[in-house]
């Protein structure tokens, strides 16, 4: 095994800047070229007229899903260096709420605000500043809530090792579920389309 | 400015071209990193560097703010995700620029003045911040990257989002419809 190339020391520590620098160019290219700096694209979600964001989001799920898993099979990766966020299971749904309806009332996330800011959305830098003062706020009463942060702990955990299923299996579950709900979001968007036709008759 | 105007902006790229792009980025940062992609770690960097420079003390006492600061043998900038997230802004604007898409503008549906929306992005933006901080990353870093790697605080949370967006769509249909 070779990869990650960086946990196999290929590079260093003011190199991997670098790479976070072009990976982020990436990001951004792909995140941009979805339409992901438009607030209104991003909101349409919510409202099923457009879905976009579960297409992009789970197409590149999907594709990183299949290709990390190849790429351990065949040797070439070890899965287990892919650093892994912790779960905190409480304060992450309780996050993932506030979070969803922050997303549909100021129509970014941070990562697509950052590409409505640098194509000219005032109301993508209007936003970026409120996750900045979020952020701050967040830090000022975090000795309130740190024992809440801390809680329903589980360590670093997957799917598979919950569920007891094989990695293989779950990879396979998950594609088929993606497909399935690309077909649905198809269909629900042009059912929204005629009806949207019909009432404007 | 002249050209812009005059050049219609083209349309986005098919969702499904534009995810394997996506997931290819985030799989190259798997293979090449040993990590996924985030975007609002770098901006906790940033107000840690603001907070710290008005009040040092401050900063030390906070746990919060402590961990972005780490062992203070380097910048809190000097990160990885503060310079990603600088090639997000880049991407985003040579994708932009390429595509005649770069506009002053303001997203917005008919029906809210251009105050209220800014209101509602300040407003969203605040929550987003906080949610983000409480979850340990928002949707690059625990929905796009947790979720390839199942992760199951990141699964929890990415129904959460989506959950949540729903139930308060109804509420805010006014600034978009």
């Amino acid at each position: 095994m070779i990869a990650p190339f960086f946990k196999y020391g290929l590079f260093g520590e003011d190199i991997s800047l670098v790479v976070a620098f072009i990976t982020g160019i990436g990001f951004g290219f792909f995140l941009e070229r979805a339409g992901f700096n438009s607030a209104k694209k991003l909101a349409a979600q919510f409202y099923f007229t457009d879905l976009t964001v579960f297409k992009v989001m789970f197409t590149a799920i999907i594709t990183a899903m299949v290709g990390l898993y190849y790429l351990s099979v065949i040797g070439f990766l070890d899965l287990s260096l892919v650093y892994l966020t912790p779960t905190f299971l409480l304060p992450q749904v309780v996050g993932g709420l506030i979070l969803g309806f922050g997303f549909v009332i100021g129509g970014y996330c941070p990562g697509t605000s950052c590409v409505a800011v640098s194509t000219g959305r005032i109301d993508g830098m209007v936003y970026l500043g409120g996750i900045i003062f979020g952020i701050l706020v967040f830090g000022e009463v975090f000795p309130l809530v740190s024992n809440f942060y801390v809680s329903t702990s589980m360590g670093q955990i997957t799917l598979p090792q919950i569920t007891g299923l094989p990695y293989g299996l779950l990879v396979f579950l998950v594609v088929l579920m993606a497909l399935g709900g690309f077909v649905g979001a198809e269909w629900i968007e042009k059912k929204m389309a005629s009806k949207k036709a019909g009432a404007s008759l | 400015m002249s050209t812009q105007v005059e050049k219609h902006p083209l349309p986005y790229w098919n969702p499904y071209v534009a995810g394997i792009g996506l997931g290819l980025v985030l799989l190259a940062s798997f293979v090449v990193m040993g990590r996924g992609l985030g975007a609002s770690g770098a901006f906790s960097s940033l107000v840690t560097v603001g907070v710290q420079a008005v009040a040092p003390n401050h900063v030390a006492n906070n746990e919060f703010y402590a961990e972005y600061i780490g062992d203070g043998t380097k910048s809190p900038l000097k990160d990885w995700l503060v310079f990603e997230v600088l090639g997000v802004f880049v991407g985003g604007f040579i994708s932009g620029s390429l595509a005649h898409r770069v506009t002053k503008v303001v997203e917005k549906g008919p029906n809210i003045s251009t105050r209220g929306r800014l209101l509602m992005a300040f407003a969203g933006g605040g929550l987003m911040g906080i949610g983000a901080k409480l979850a340990r990353g928002c949707t690059s870093g625990q929905a796009l990257t947790g979720g390839a790697l199942f992760n199951v605080g990141s699964w929890a949370f990415m129904m959460m989002v989506f959950g949540g967006a729903y139930a308060m769509a109804y509420f805010v249909r006014r600034q978009w419809q």
